[in-house]
């Protein structure tokens, strides 16, 4: 099946989602994707309205669990079931519960054992997700496990584009960073091979996974081939502590090979957008006067997580059927 | 107390044997193999035409978790899994709780086995004290109390020098060195293969030259020491390229290969049940060229062994995330029909090849009684079921724990009966077959 944008003559739009849970953009259909941002754009008009709340979630219990410190996603779900009128209760647990010798899935069972309808949870480990939903009654949304995926980042991301430039299909979509470790990464080239961009990846070899050709990208440690011609260029964060894995000598280093420069911005497209799921290490991954400048959407996307997040919650917790026998 | 075992096809490649045959077993040894021996004053136990005799089959890698993971697994237990799996005798590996590195503990483990009376159990002693890969443990003593080979599995041995003192030392007695090899410095913290089921699911990889720059090691310190150096749980292709050089320059190694790195590859890790952790190993399921080398090997004899590497876990270990579950899989009770199916049936190997690799070969590697159906040997018999329809049922394992991946798979042949000592320790249900 052609990835489309939008339903066709064909296909009549689709109103749902086939699985009850979010774990991943691996397990999405274009179609349910193309869903999923179209419903975002009905929630981002909620969220510009005076009163920003509907009653779309009212009677619903919505646990965030995050075993991983965050502040943006964290922040981003609770503000969007807010807007839903979900009852939400968010838990960050350390590993303060880890040493206590209470196992993940024990921690959730008793959580769950007071009713919640769905969980969030973000997780140091991939695979986090499947675990509890294959043994929980509440829908699971990934909000980040392990290195594997963070299908919300990548839809907002998309979403992002979208309103930018109209269309996913045919963009080069230059992605620059950290590629093993990122579950922004492996999300965003599910969803934007899904729906027909062209994607580049670049790091230095030490930080692309292994067989990444194998997704349908081009991968490659020349940033200035990576991001020539690129309609969106999009950073990753480069976390300090890898230097201590010998994955490169020096930040600085870094900055000169890999950082993206008002100099390499411009071998891209000149109407590029410059991207970043956060948080930025300026002069690292990403110049200031970059993340600063003209074709930065980085404040975009923060603002369009609520948005996508409702949308998620929303079609998860039932979508407009739900809403009926409210 | 004669028993004559008549109507099957005796394979024992030890003797060049395979045909229809009579076995008749005097007490707790084989007294003859031909055809239409006398059955005066004997029991005839009718075997029928398309079962297999063989000599019993030897686990040369198991981990029966006695001493101090009973929750596991005990001797008990895991001889009593053995038995159903066809296996007559086992080696049990010393990472136990404490260490088998010491005469003591080995003698416990003796005792246990004695106590059962089930398989045969012959402890492999640790290579260095606390297999911490420092010192060497006390080997003469713990050979004296019945270890058969050394090894510090579970850990690699980490250093070429302890590698190579271990060899020139337990060369003196005989005795193999069986190294599980995994550079440490390479594996860091990976949990699956290196490659693209681990890059597609998130997962920290372990690249098969990990385990390989410590095969290519091991065989150049066999040939520098001349000690019998043994490749547990092969997994990856460069190694299998490592030990053929080794076999073609003379060198005493030897290598295995566990049932589950010929039977899958990592694309088990995502599906059916993405990051399943009863696919986690150490080494891996590594990818379909591994797989298949590994399957090469076994066809063109650089492999020497089927060992099932049966490493028990409780469930509760392996209920938690993927990165926090211990690696491992019991292995004792799918071994043959897993062999029979991707092996046998699948065209790669005949019969005597895999009585070979899971009886005769571990015998001689060991340098354990079995592994033939010789005059005067121990009547240790397994008969095999070739075209048995079996499904392996996760719950309906003997052993104490139930930790398969391959459970709901439809395989074609499987064990009809263990005989340990002239003693019939297990018929299958599933067989019309009635042994005395």
């Amino acid at each position: 099946m052609t990835p489309t944008e939008s339903g066709t003559m064909d296909t009549p739009p689709l109103v749902a989602l086939r699985s009850r849970n979010l774990l991943g953009i691996a397990d999405l259909t274009p179609e349910e994707i193309t869903l999923i941002l179209d419903t975002t754009e009905a929630m981002k008009e909620i969220s510009s309205r005076p009163i920003k709340k509907v009653p779309a979630l009212r009677g619903k219990t919505v646990l965030n669990l995050f075993f991983e410190p965050s502040t943006r996603t964290r922040t981003s779900f609770e503000i969007a079931e807010k807007r839903l009128s979900a009852d939400t209760l968010s838990l960050s647990i350390g590993s303060s519960s880890v040493a206590k010798g209470e196992t993940l899935l024990d921690t959730v069972t008793n959580l769950e054992a007071m009713d919640p309808n769905m969980i969030v949870l973000r997780h140091v480990s991939s695979g986090a997700c499947h675990l509890l939903a294959r043994n929980c009654r509440a829908a699971v949304i990934n909000a980040g496990d392990g290195m594997h995926e963070h299908p919300t980042q990548a839809l907002l991301d998309a979403f992002t584009i979208r309103e930018r430039k109209g269309r996913l299909a045919g963009l080069k979509v230059a992605i620059v960073g950290d590629l093993m470790h990122s579950r922004v990464l492996r999300s965003n080239i599910h969803l934007l091979t899904k729906l027909g961009a062209e994607v580049w990846v670049c790091g230095p070899p030490t930080l692309i996974p292994a067989d990444v050709r194998r997704f349908g990208v081009h991968a490659t440690s020349r940033v200035e081939e990576a991001v020539d011609g690129a309609d969106v260029i999009m950073l990753l964060r480069i976390q300090l502590e890898r230097m201590q894995g010998a994955f490169f000598p020096s930040l600085r280093e870094y900055f000169n090979v890999f950082g993206m420069t008002e100099a390499r911005v411009r071998l891209a497209s000149p109407d590029a957008i410059i991207m970043h799921p956060g948080p930025m290490n300026r002069g690292v991954e990403i110049a200031s006067e970059v993340a600063d400048g003209q074709g930065s959407v980085i404040l975009e996307q923060v603002a369009n997580g609520v948005a996508v997040r409702m949308a998620v919650l929303y079609l998860l917790a039932g979508g407009a059927e739900h809403e009926e026998a409210a | 107390m004669k028993k004559l075992l008549r109507g099957g096809r005796v394979v024992d490649p030890a003797n060049g044997i395979d045909g229809q045959f009579d076995v008749l077993i005097d007490g707790d040894h084989i007294t003859a193999v031909g055809k239409s021996l006398p059955v005066d004053g004997v029991t005839v136990v009718e075997i029928p035409a398309d079962f297999i005799i063989c000599p019993g089959l030897i686990d040369m890698h198991v981990h029966l978790r006695e001493p101090g993971q009973e929750h596991k697994e005990t001797v008990s237990t895991g001889t009593l899994s053995a038995l159903a799996g066809g296996f007559t005798a086992v080696a049990c590996m010393p990472n136990t709780d404490p260490i088998n590195d010491a005469a003591n503990v080995t003698s416990y483990i003796v005792n246990k086995a004695r106590e059962a009376a089930l398989a045969r159990v012959y402890p492999i002693g640790a290579v260095s004290r606390g297999s911490n890969g420092e010192l060497l443990a006390d080997i003469a003593e713990m050979r004296e109390a019945g270890c058969v080979a050394l090894s510090d599995d579970g850990r690699p041995v980490a250093t070429a020098l302890l590698m190579r003192r271990a060899l020139e030392y337990a060369g003196m007695f005989g005795m193999p060195v069986i190294d599980h090899c995994e550079d440490q410095s390479l594996k860091t913290d990976g949990v699956a293969h290196e490659g693209h089921c681990a890059s597609t699911l998130g997962l920290r990889g372990i690249p098969g030259a990990a385990e390989s720059i410590m095969v290519a090691r091991d065989v150049l310190l066999s040939e520098v020491t001349g000690g019998a150096v043994h490749i547990a749980h092969m997994s990856a292709r460069t190694s299998l390229r490592a030990v053929r050089q080794g076999k073609e320059a003379g060198i005493r190694v030897t290598a295995e290969v566990t049932p589950h790195h010929f039977a899958m590859t990592d694309d088990a890790l995502a599906s059916p049940v993405p990051y399943d952790t009863n696919t986690k190993m150490n080494p891996p399921l590594r990818e379909a060229a591994d797989r298949d080398s590994m399957i090469a090997g076994i066809a063109d004899g650089s492999i020497d062994a089927i060992a099932t590497d049966h490493a028990p876990h409780h469930y509760d270990e392996k209920r938690v995330e993927y990165d926090s579950a211990p690696f491992g899989v019991v292995g004792l009770e799918t071994a043959v029909s897993l062999t029979f199916d991707r092996l046998v049936h699948a065209g790669v190997i005949g019969l005597p090849r895999m009585i070979e690799l899971l009886s005769l070969n571990p015998a001689r590697i060991l340098n354990v009684p079995g592994g033939s159906l010789s005059e005067g040997a121990p009547a240790d018999i397994t008969i095999l079921a070739p075209d048995l329809p079996v499904r392996v049922e996760a719950a309906r394992l003997i052993s104490r724990s139930k930790n398969t991946p391959f459970d709901g798979w439809e395989l074609r042949g499987g064990v009809a009966a263990t005989i340990v000592g002239g003693r019939t320790l297990y018929v299958n249900d599933a067989t019309s077959l009635v042994i005395g």
